[in-house]
């Protein structure tokens, strides 16, 4: 009995499989949908549990069998993967609005209190006397985004072609003395241990470790221009099958763009989709140009060139 | 002595040995062996060749010029052997203090000695992290004198020394007690300093233990994971170990990849522990 | 004068490579109180981790106790041909990293691996279910109790075993009143180790388990959630819970040593 919990719960329980830093958002977000659906359907009040790790991570975990209903992870690829191996249709983006992305983010600079090292802008972070955290691309969403703010930044300066754009990520890179696996991991490198001057971060988790974890210790740095993090949501079609779970899964990732959970998810600091809610919390949300992942190719495009096997990334830490 | 007999004599075994169960016995431990460690080791050598003898070759010659994949390799390694070696000095310290001496708290000792085997190897590295980070106990002292032990290869090697260091201990003191008290008092009495005596009779008399211990210690650390990707910075080429490159060829769907180097890494420590072995065969031969 | 450096030597040893870090974790778990420490220990997804990780803890030794007793039985009191490769390979375990030790279990049980799919598709998922903890769990702990057990088997020898034999006892009864009473604190030493070893274990566990809280997570799993969940003090509530766990297994096996030393000429 104790052994096989996974079919006990598959009739009453959801997995949502989630990346790092949504862990305050979708305890909030499971809470009060539970509540919502309990309210519509009479019977026994349903059970969801979030499991959350570097956004890789956790779609190999899926993808070797961990029993996901929904996936909310920080980037489309991670998705694609599981699409390609027949977890659900290809054509999973199409199926919820905005690109199946309720809530958007950016990356921003978080600086120790005063910003003593002064830092403003991408040029700020390869002085010498600067220390950068950031995440390991390879295994982290998050720290995919950082990476691309970066390299579409430099892209988009006067003369910029791939070539500095690859020579300024090699320097950022020597800057960064600790690759944590996760997203979560490099924000306690950077607020709990004390490490580095500045991290790169969702913004999310920027106002979450400003507000929340230390209001005085932290100031955030957002940069003139830097690039929107879309980290999108898909039920499972083949777990849900399997569960019998299709109906209470797909309510869920509905209820994500809903105004309730727009709300939520402004309250947690990701950006909704809903222009109306947008504007609510707009004081919390500093404005700054953004660029696309479909500015810079799209997510296949981009892994190819830049995080696989012999990529622009491996050969950044190659002498 | 009757299974001697019985082979000398050329009979079958099992009609002359009165113990019972041999075969019951030998049938349970090759099933236990076969399904637990055989089984799934069998996937992990045969992966890389699923794909054609050719295609394994190919990606372990591809593995064998991939300098990350080397470097993480060497940094396991080369940490594992530094931890083991730092070790034995206070290893052999304190092993003395539990069975040779008579300082106070002994017993104390004795218990706390197992303290790093029962702390969970996340927890050892998120501990470490913290004492030797930039703001920790050791960390920020150190860090005025311009030190800096946290996420650095000292740091790994850090953080396998107290793995290990249970080890060393557990495996001299039982052969320091039983060592003969006698060859040393004679050795005193005939007009040896303190030094002498330890130089001349104990360490000599110490060797196989000491390589068996450093052994150990090293096999454990060479594979050694959350206990060090806390505390190690993990840069590529740098601070990453095997053990993480394993995991993030996994996360980045490359079983395959992540296959290869657990192979390698597990036949790297099998040869290092053979080469451990023979080297003590060897020492207690000498010493007799 | 030199025996009070020697003693501060020491002390300074210990205090500063094994105590200290141990010492951190209670002063972090402490760090708003004692309340707020065993309130933390309430949380559904907590207790589910803590009983996992003993039901995982017990399932691994009985299983691996009562193999590693037959083996120990088998390798210590026969010989045949093809025994020394199996006492090499039943220490295998011992130097294969535990990552490794993980990810052997996803060649074999994964839905790339040879049987995953099939299992899955019977409705028996292995991998990132308690079956596939336990199993990964198992490899691990694997070598402990025939390793401990095995000198002291070849110490005692066979002779009162075939006396047993001649006056007309059973396999069972000679292995019950014969063999363990004579082995038996190297057995519960054996047995102890695996236990420590099992509640600890992280990087084997950490690759199969999929990190689902209330169903997955043992207790090393959830303390790196509950960390990484800026939940400090609830991180390392249940780590100096585990820690106290292991150590009171580990104290009693070191008092059982000490029995051992006196009672039992030394291995």
């Amino acid at each position: 009995m104790a052994l096989r919990p996974v079919r006990a719960w598959a009739a009453t329980g959801l997995l949502n499989v989630s990346y790092d830093p949504t862990r305050e958002l979708y305890q909030d977000i499971d809470r009060s949908f539970s509540a919502a659906w309990a309210r519509q359907h009479v019977g026994a009040p349903v059970q969801i549990r979030t499991s959350h790790g570097g956004s890789g991570a956790q779609a190999r975990s899926v993808l070797e069998g961990a029993p996901a209903d929904i996936v909310t992870l920080g980037l489309a690829y991670d998705i694609d993967i599981l699409a390609q191996n027949g977890l659900l249709a290809p054509d999973w983006q199409k199926r919820l609005p905005h690109n199946s992305t309720p809530f958007t983010s950016t990356i921003v600079f978080l600086v120790r209190k005063g910003n003593p090292k002064n830092i403003h802008d991408w040029p700020d972070l390869i002085r010498d006397d600067v220390q950068v955290i950031t995440p390991n691309p390879k295994t982290s969403g998050g720290a995919r985004w950082n990476y691309l703010a970066a390299w579409g930044w430099a892209l988009r300066q006067p003369g910029g072609t791939p070539d500095k754009a690859r020579d300024y990520l090699k320097t950022l890179f020597a800057h960064v003395p600790v690759l944590d696996t996760g997203a979560r991991g490099a924000t306690n490198s950077f607020v709990q241990r004390g490490l580095g001057d500045v991290l790169l971060a969702w913004e999310d988790e920027a106002l979450l470790a400003t507000r929340d974890i230390g209001p005085d210790k932290f100031d955030i740095v957002v940069p003139p221009l830097t690039i929107l993090a879309e980290p999108p949501v898909a039920v499972v079609d083949r777990n849900v099958k399997a569960h019998g779970t299709a109906e209470i899964a797909q309510a869920y990732v509905e209820y994500l763009f809903s105004e309730e959970g727009q709300k939520i998810g402004g309250k947690h600091y990701f950006r909704p989709v809903n222009p109306t809610i947008l504007a609510a919390f707009h004081d919390r949300f500093a404005t700054t140009d953004t660029f696309d992942i479909a500015s810079l190719g799209g997510w296949g495009t981009v892994q190819k060139q830049h995080f696989a096997d012999g990529g622009i990334f491996d050969s950044i830490y190659t002498k | 002595m009757t299974a001697y007999l019985s082979r000398r004599l050329g009979l079958p075994r099992r009609q002359r040995d009165p113990l019972p169960g041999f075969g019951l016995g030998l049938g349970l431990t090759l099933f236990w062996l076969g399904t637990l460690v055989l089984l799934p080791l069998l996937a992990l050598v045969s992966r890389p060749w699923q794909e054609g003898l050719h295609r394994g070759l190919l990606a372990f010659a591809h593995a064998a010029h991939d300098g990350r994949i080397l470097s993480a390799l060497w940094v396991s390694f080369g940490s594992a052997v530094l931890a083991a070696l730092f070790d034995l000095v206070p290893g052999v310290l304190i092993a003395w203090a539990l069975v040779r001496s008579d300082i106070p708290g002994r017993r104390i000792i004795d218990m706390l000695v197992e303290l790093p085997f029962a702390l969970p190897t996340a927890v050892v590295g998120i501990t470490m992290a913290t004492l030797y980070g930039p703001t920790g106990w050791f960390g920020a002292p150190l860090a005025r004198l311009g030190v800096h032990i946290a996420y650095s290869r000292t740091g790994i090697v850090l953080a396998l020394m107290f793995i290990g260091l249970p080890f060393i201990v557990r495996t001299v003191a039982p052969v320091l007690r039983n060592l003969p008290a006698d060859v040393e008092e004679a050795a005193a009495i005939l007009g040896a300093s303190r030094a002498q005596v330890l130089l001349r009779i104990v360490l000599p008399a110490l060797h196989p233990a000491l390589v068996t211990a450093f052994g150990m210690a090293f096999a454990r650390g060479i594979g050694e994971y959350g206990s060090v990707i806390f505390i190690a910075g993990n840069q590529p080429f740098h601070t990453e170990i095997a053990p993480l490159l394993v995991v993030i060829r996994l996360q980045e769907y490359d079983t395959t990849g992540a296959t290869l180097i657990g192979f390698v890494l597990v036949a790297v420590s099998l040869l290092s522990l053979a080469g451990i072995s023979l080297v003590r065969r060897r020492l207690s031969r000498g010493v007799g | 004068m030199s025996r009070i450096v020697y003693a501060l030597v020491i002390y300074l040893l210990v205090t500063v490579m094994i105590v200290l870090p141990p010492l951190l974790v209670v002063v972090m778990a402490l760090s708003h109180g004692l309340g707020a420490a065993i309130e933390s220990l309430a949380d559904p997804d907590a207790l589910s981790a803590i009983r996992l990780t003993v039901i995982i803890t017990v399932l691994t030794v009985c299983i691996n106790t009562v193999f590693g007793v037959m083996a120990a039985w088998t390798l210590t009191h026969f010989r045949f041909p093809g025994r020394n490769l199996l006492v090499v390979l039943v220490e295998l375990p011992l130097s294969v990293s535990p990552v490794v030790g993980g990810l052997i279990w996803l060649l074999v049980f994964g839905t790339q691996g040879w049987w995953g799919a099939a299992l899955e598709r019977w409705g028996y998922p292995v991998m990132f279910a308690p079956p596939g903890i336990l199993l990964a769990t198992l490899f691990v702990t694997f070598p402990y109790v025939t390793r401990t057990l095995m000198p002291m088997l070849a110490h005692n020898g066979r002779a009162a075993e075939e006396a047993a034999v001649l006056l007309g006892a059973s396999l069972w009864q000679v292995l019950w009143h014969v063999t363990l009473p004579g082995a038996r604190l190297a057995l519960v030493s054996g047995m102890l180790l695996a236990t420590a070893r099992a509640m600890g274990e992280f990087g084997a566990v950490s690759v199969v388990s999929g990190h689902i809280p209330g169903l997955t997570e043992t207790m090393p799993l959830h303390i790196e959630t509950l960390y990484n969940g800026y939940q400090t003090v609830a991180a390392f509530t249940m780590a100096t819970l585990l820690a106290l766990m292991a150590m009171i297994v580990v104290l009693v096996r070191s008092l059982i040593e000490r029995r051992l030393d006196r009672t039992e000429p030394s291995i």
